[in-house]
């Protein structure tokens, strides 16, 4: 680690000096070791990497940084409190904007946000923002010092928060900290979401993420999983006979799509919700010890370029395959996983055929996959989405032998919860339609975000709409008790 | 934690458990199931509700233990506790008067039969019940099916007990006779659903399979559970359990009910051994 730039922190450095600093690289695992394990792949910052890092922001008058933040997080100012060594208070600082920086300043996709728009990025690397998000978030849960936020004087309304993935986590700690009375339902039989059973270990933690729920629970938000909103208890009877004055429906997307092509129910064909689910949620990686089983693949190809797609492949390569391959029908560029997911992916030996489309998946004789006819693919004119449609070669068919395949193209939102809700207004997507500034539905008292209202989003995104809805639902049960108390 | 408030064996290997689940007994309905987990790096596996009292609070299951997470569940007693359950899950059985119908179950099907038939009986209809078991001892719930239905026929397949043969013998001359069943419904193993479907398909009466796919969260989001029907692709868990049995793509189910057998048994064996070891060390 080159120190030289960087005297002694009393002394004021110019930026010039500051922005000869090299962004500190993050330590990680041996890319040949950890495609053998499921630990954590980024090992975290040392303190001293972090201070240096800090040192690297120019403390903007006008910081362009916080315009890319979805929840404009006060990027200079905790980073200024590493800078002096005080990093509980950086911790606290972030923690005024945002419930749960030890997973944002893991899965953010930064350089697209905060990252992007800092200008030492304009000639250097952009700072690392994420990377000292999580290293203030970590300092503080590795040496007990996460503080349990004040709350307000209880108000004694009761509010439902329906599932406990990001968006429901951060609507429960608003909620709760403004006193009133939260109970998560969750259906699964973990909390978190898509962070619990669908990011991988090696890239989130489930330590990391329980710790930030029982965080919660000491602020007072009560927990209720094994219970599915619209089977076990529709919204109106929590409503209507439960006593909740509002709700927040945070059920994310998650509805697998299929390509629907020839094939795609063999044995040895996946969604990756399914395949995730398997490995995270159930630990089939550590099977037998855990019931739960998966398939070892020889050849495993995951169609997709998401994140997703990256977990996934990075996953089954994890889990033995020999080789684990990515078929992608655009190119490099249009591959929405974050950059550094794709970069440790190729370290990881994962192979990416670009450019190319499945077309049909080809059967053993006993039901089982054999492989994937894919055919090429030219970008044409941008779509809808602003990127280059891709366009197949007519004749260009060729086979890729693989006995394992995941399908992670994308999640639709699962319409379970708005069938049994008369009154929820959906658009023909699925997704719940609410007010952009308050997050309200078409039902009084009914507020949603993250991904059932965006379909699939990020993290951070999905946090954000919960503290908007929540701030809206505060304002909604005050003026509700102010109604009641002038009638 | 879900409490037993008791358990019994009802043949061998299959145990009838009262489990305290008050939402999901005040919800229930004929035809849905629960998903549960036995421990806490459980397999989560679907059982039909086979009796719910919304008073007591109490949900009846009956488990045939066949592997791993049934057998280990089959262990539990009263007093013990289930860590996860999650219900009622699927799409209740859609009751009407037909008339007559046929329910057609084998083995613990008939256990999961037994709601079915006391709607259809509610709904008005003339109930006949076709019980098919291996052997004598593995007929359940025949008493109770007596309670509730018009007619019930038992077959096993070695003639210890009823007719000998399987349970398309009783119903074939049903179909032939001229007052036929309007609904016959059908709950079993995949083969004995599937035959049932194929005996009434020339006669066009409409038949009803429940589908025992692989399932894990139950709840939609896996696409593990899917199945096709009518040449579309469902998710049994979420759009079932029952589909028009005439529609279903029967090679491709008994393909993916397969798909882990090597595990499965990896797993049961490593459990029966920890069970024994369990065993010599008491003894
Ligand atoms: C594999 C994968 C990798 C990803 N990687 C990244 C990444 O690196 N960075 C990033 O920013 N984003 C990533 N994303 C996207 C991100 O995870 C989602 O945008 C985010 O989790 C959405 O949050 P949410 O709270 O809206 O919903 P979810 O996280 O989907 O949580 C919804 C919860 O609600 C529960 N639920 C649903 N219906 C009901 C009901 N009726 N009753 C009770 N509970 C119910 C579900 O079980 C679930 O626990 C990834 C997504 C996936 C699938
Ligand atoms: C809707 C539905 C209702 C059911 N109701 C009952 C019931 O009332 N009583 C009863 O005894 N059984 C019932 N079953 C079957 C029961 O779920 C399986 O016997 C059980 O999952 C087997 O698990 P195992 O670990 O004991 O056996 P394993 O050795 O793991 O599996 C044995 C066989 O069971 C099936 N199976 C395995 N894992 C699962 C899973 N996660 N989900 C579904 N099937 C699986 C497979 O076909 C497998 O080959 C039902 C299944 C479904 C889908
Ligand atoms: S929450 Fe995400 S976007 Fe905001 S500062 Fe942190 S890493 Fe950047
Ligand atoms: S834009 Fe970059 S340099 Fe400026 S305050 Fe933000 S992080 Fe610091
Ligand atoms: S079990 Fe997952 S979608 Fe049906």
């Amino acid at each position: 680690m080159s120190t030289s730039a960087t005297p002694s922190p009393d002394k004021q450095l110019t930026p010039k000096e500051r922005m000869r600093i090299p962004r500190q690289k993050m330590p990680e695992q041996d890319p040949r070791q950890r495609t053998t394990n499921f630990n954590e792949v980024n090992l975290g910052l040392t303190e001293e990497m972090a201070i240096e890092e800090a040192q690297r922001c120019l403390q903007c008058a006008k910081p362009l940084c916080i315009d890319g933040c979805p929840v404009i997080i006060k990027i200079p100012e905790f980073i200024e409190l590493i800078v002096q060594g005080d990093f509980i208070g950086a911790a606290a600082k972030i923690k005024e904007d945002s419930s749960l920086p030890a997973v944002c300043g893991r899965v953010c996709p930064q350089e697209n946000q905060c990252e992007a728009t800092c200008v030492v990025g304009n000639r250097f690397s952009p700072v690392a923002i994420g990377n000292l998000e999580r290293f203030v978030a970590d300092y503080e849960r590795e040496h007990d010092m996460i503080q349990v936020p004040e709350r307000a004087a209880v108000t004694g309304k009761k509010v439902a928060v329906i599932g406990s993935g990001p968006a429901g986590l951060a609507c429960a700690t608003d909620m709760a900290i403004y006193g009133h009375d939260v109970t998560i339902f969750e259906a699964l039989h973990e909390y978190g979401g898509v962070l619990a059973y669908g990011i991988p270990e090696f890239r989130l933690p489930k330590k990391v993420l329980s710790v930030e729920i029982e965080n919660l629970k000491k602020l007072g938000v009560k927990f209720v999983k094994n219970y599915l909103i619209g089977k076990t208890r529709t919204l109106d009877e929590l409503l209507n006979e439960d006593g909740f004055e509002a709700a927040f429906i945070g059920t994310g997307a998650g509805l697998p799509w299929f390509l629907n092509l020839p094939g795609e129910n063999l044995n040895g064909v996946y969604s990756a919700n399914e395949f995730l689910t398997r490995v995270n949620l159930m630990k089939a990686y550590i099977f037998p010890e855990a019931d739960t089983p998966v398939q070892i693949a020889k050849t495993a190809v995951v169609i997709g370029g998401g994140n997703t797609a990256m977990d996934s492949v990075r996953t089954a390569k994890r889990l033995g395959a020999k080789r684990a391959i990515i078929v992608y029908r655009r190119s490099e560029e249009e591959m929405p996983a974050r950059i550094e997911e794709v970069h440790h992916a190729k370290e990881e030996g994962i192979e990416f055929q670009l450019l190319q489309a499945p077309i049909k998946y080809l059967d053993d004789g006993n039901g089982w996959l054999k492989g994937i006819e894919c055919i090429k693919m030219e970008l044409g004119e941008p779509d809808d989405s602003g990127r280059r449609r891709p366009v197949p070669i007519e004749g260009s068919e060729f086979f890729i032998e693989a006995d394992f395949a995941v399908v992670a193209i994308g999640n639709g939102s699962n319409p379970l919860l708005a069938r049994t809700t008369p009154g929820l207004d959906i658009n023909k997507w699925g997704n719940i339609i609410t007010a952009s500034e308050t997050g309200a539905t078409s039902k009084p008292g009914v507020f949603a975000g993250g991904d059932i209202v965006s379909g699939g989003a990020t993290v951070i995104l999905a946090m954000g709409d919960g503290r908007k809805a929540a701030a809206a639902m505060d304002e909604y049960l005050k003026s509700k008790a102010k109604v009641a108390s002038d009638e | 934690m879900f409490e037993i408030a008791s358990a019994d064996f009802i043949a061998p290997d299959v145990k009838r458990f009262r489990i305290i689940a008050p939402a999901v007994a005040k919800k229930h309905q004929a035809g849905q199931f629960v998903i549960l987990r036995v421990h806490d790096l459980g397999e989560r596996i679907p059982i039909t509700i086979a009796e719910s009292d919304p008073d007591s609070g109490e949900i009846t299951i009956i488990v045939q233990g066949i592997g791993r997470t049934t057998k280990d569940l089959n262990r539990k007693t009263s007093g013990d506790q289930i860590p996860d359950l999650v219900g009622p899950l699927g799409q209740p059985t859609h009751i009407e008067n037909w008339g007559k119908a046929v329910i057609v179950s084998g083995g613990v099907g008939t256990a999961e039969a037994l709601p079915i038939a006391r709607a259809m009986k509610a709904a008005g209809n003339e109930v006949i019940s076709i019980i098919g078991a291996r052997t004598k001892s593995l007929v359940i719930a025949e008493e109770l099916m007596k309670d509730l239905c018009d007619e019930v026929i038992v077959t096993t397949d070695d003639g210890s007990y009823g007719i000998k043969g399987l349970v398309i013998e009783p119903l074939r001359p049903m179909l032939e006779s001229s007052s036929p069943p309007r609904l016959i419904l059908a709950v079993g193993p995949l083969p004995m659903m599937k035959a049932v479907a194929e005996l009434t398909r020339p006669y066009n009466i409409k038949t009803m399979v429940s589908l025992n796919t692989i399932m894990i969260d139950g709840t939609g989001m896996c696409g593990g559970c899917r199945a096709t029907v009518d040449g579309k692709t469902v998710f049994v868990c979420v759009d079932g359990p029952e589909f028009d049995g005439h529609k279903v793509d029967f090679g491709e189910l008994q393909q993916r009910i397969g798909q882990f057998k090597n595990q499965e048994r990896q797993s049961l064996d490593q459990f029966l051994r920890s069970c024994r070891a369990e065993k010599s060390v008491e003894g």
